[in-house]
């Protein structure tokens, strides 16, 4: 259940120059967070900007919830100048879609760019099982968060997309070339990626969960504005209440 | 202090209401706070048979506001009256419905079994700017009103309120029309047509292509066309349009609103209703006021 909180920003940092990771101090919403949560902060208690800006959890422990989000517009840069102490308005957990993998002993995490920070809360809490990461970057300066998901994978790969650092090429490719054997395919990034790892999924008739996003504005499944098309239906589902996080043989992409 | 009202024969224990399409079937929000709160909930546009709205993407900022473009997807009345009513009748609030339809039919079938229900009252959605047929189609002429109202008002005996769209030359004339028809009351205003252009992608970034303006961009434009319509009908108005707390409430309240509706205001803070509630309440202690009836329509114009 969805929980309004003003949440004490405990610690700041600066990942790359247009990349934030804030620490959050928000033990209503931490306490019922799931792998593949989203938070919609407010960045401004005036109405400018006017919506909430819905971002994935990257990490919860304890009475803490931890977000990494790229600078990308007025919303995101206003957040970004937050301070060490200021308390932020924030409405979590949200989307009732979320990652699952139990019964699942092998499980393949694969995530591109930006996306990669939802999967992190999902290889941390999957601990105990056979967890292989494949995370995709479009070149060195990009790369982030290695060592943290080192730490909670039991094989990761990092690929660029020109070879500057790792391997190189798509994540993907990687991924393709050791399938066999994988129980449940978990991704997010990059729609052409998105697509790519459902394709694959469905070709090899793989379980896979795939977390979307799409422009939304009140996340709770009351503005039906984020709508996802439902496979081979005239339907829609909602990224924000019926996902974020989705099987990949239920949504069109 | 009252703040009750009675607002075209439907008793509210304040005046504020929240916008459809804005509060789903209250659901989601009644996780928040207890929805008795409210004077009203006027529940998602509602028609005769579900409908799968628009493709994405459906919503985007804009300044102080947002467009939509949601094609008023919705389960239809049937699936409403068996799964949402129950629910929302928990309540101690004035239910109504947001009827829409795409054809005088459409509409007079659906207020039948409307009729039917235990609802206070029905909003006639004249006002959708993002579909095809129906709604704005017949809400941006004086016929066009008053003929669907008509039909409307001899199969419904409950309380016929009537949404009109801002996208029109003369607000007053189309509020005549209701009045003329025989509803009971009219709000206003629905959402403006605007668009949002992506400039890398030479493309507008709904859709659709054109969405429903709305949040406190378009206040004004509400505030002035709620006070032209008071003065033109006698018929009770339930002002919306970039409520986002107690004082735009009071401003549209002096316009001649009798009631309000928070709208896009819910999206932001799931609170901005009682919160509204909370403002009203907090004006009417400041100023002394001992009735909320006695501000209506009491702005002094220079």
């Amino acid at each position: 259940m969805p929980k309004k909180e003003l949440a004490k920003l405990i610690k700041k940092e600066q990942l790359k120059p247009d990349i934030f990771k804030f620490s959050l101090l928000a033990p209503q919403i931490a306490k019922s967070a799931k792998a593949g949560n989203f938070v919609e902060i407010r960045v401004s208690d005036q109405v400018e900007p006017f919506l909430r800006r819905p971002i994935s959890i990257y990490n919860i422990e304890n009475d803490i919830i931890e977000i990494i989000f790229q600078v990308k517009g007025k919303g995101t840069e206003i957040l970004s100048k937050k301070e060490e102490g200021n308390e932020i308005d924030i409405l979590g957990p949200l989307g009732y879609g979320t990652f699952k993998y139990e019964g699942c002993e092998n499980l393949a995490i694969i995530g591109g760019g930006i996306g990669v920070f939802p999967l992190y809360e999902l290889a941390k809490s999957a601990k105990g099982k056979n967890i292989k990461t494949y995370l995709g970057y479009r070149s060195k300066d990009f790369v982030l968060l290695e060592k943290e998901f080192e730490e909670v994978s039991n094989e990761l790969t990092i690929t660029t997309d020109d070879g500057t650092y790792g391997k190189k090429g798509f994540a993907i490719d990687y991924l393709k070339q050791e399938i066999e054997g994988i129980d449940k395919i978990f991704a997010c990034g990059p729609l052409p990626m998105l697509k790519a790892v459902q394709k694959l999924a469905l070709e090899k008739n793989i379980p896979c969960q795939i977390s979307l996003e799409e422009k939304m504005a009140c996340g709770m499944g009351v503005c039906l504005g984020c709508a996802v098309k439902k496979v081979g239906k005239e339907e829609y589902l909602h990224v924000c209440k019926a996902g974020p996080v989705f099987d990949a043989k239920e949504v069109e992409i | 202090m009252n703040t009750k009202i009675n607002f075209a024969g439907i008793e509210m224990k304040n005046p504020v209401t929240v916008a459809s399409g804005t509060f789903g079937y209250g659901r989601e929000y009644a996780e928040f706070f207890d929805l008795s709160k409210l004077g009203g909930i006027i529940t998602k546009g509602t028609s005769l048979k579900p409908r799968s709205g628009n493709k994405p993407p459906r919503v985007c900022e804009t300044a102080s506001g947002m467009l939509n473009s949601i094609g008023l997807q919705n389960p239809g009345v049937e699936y409403f009256a068996q799964n949402d009513l129950p629910f929302l009748k928990k309540f101690d609030t004035a239910i109504i419905v947001n009827a829409c339809g795409s054809s005088i039919e459409e509409y007079v079938e659906l207020c039948k079994i409307l009729n039917t229900l235990d609802i206070a009252g029905v909003e006639l959605n004249l006002s959708c700017p993002n579909v095809k047929a129906g709604c704005m189609a017949f809400g941006n002429t004086y016929e066009g009103v008053k003929q669907v109202t008509s039909e409307v008002r001899k199969v419904l005996d409950k309380p016929l309120i009537v949404k009109l769209t801002p996208n029109v030359t003369n607000i007053a004339e189309i509020a005549k029309a209701v009045e003329d028809a025989g509803a009971d009351g009219v709000s206003l205003i629905n959402t403006l047509l605007g668009m949002k252009i992506d400039i890398d992608k030479k493309r507008p970034v709904l859709a659709n292509n054109t969405g429903g303006l709305s949040g406190p961009a378009i206040k004004p434009v509400a505030v002035r066309m709620v006070y032209q319509v008071a003065q033109a009908v006698n018929i009770p108005v339930l002002g919306m349009g970039g409520i986002v707390n107690g004082d735009d409430a009071i401003e549209f309240m002096l316009a001649g609103a009798k009631a309000i509706s928070i709208g896009a205001g819910n999206f932001i803070d799931p609170f901005t209703s009682v919160n509204t509630v909370e403002g009203i309440e907090k004006y009417m202690k400041k100023h002394e006021i001992e009735d909320i009836n006695d501000i209506i329509g009491k702005v002094e114009m220079n």
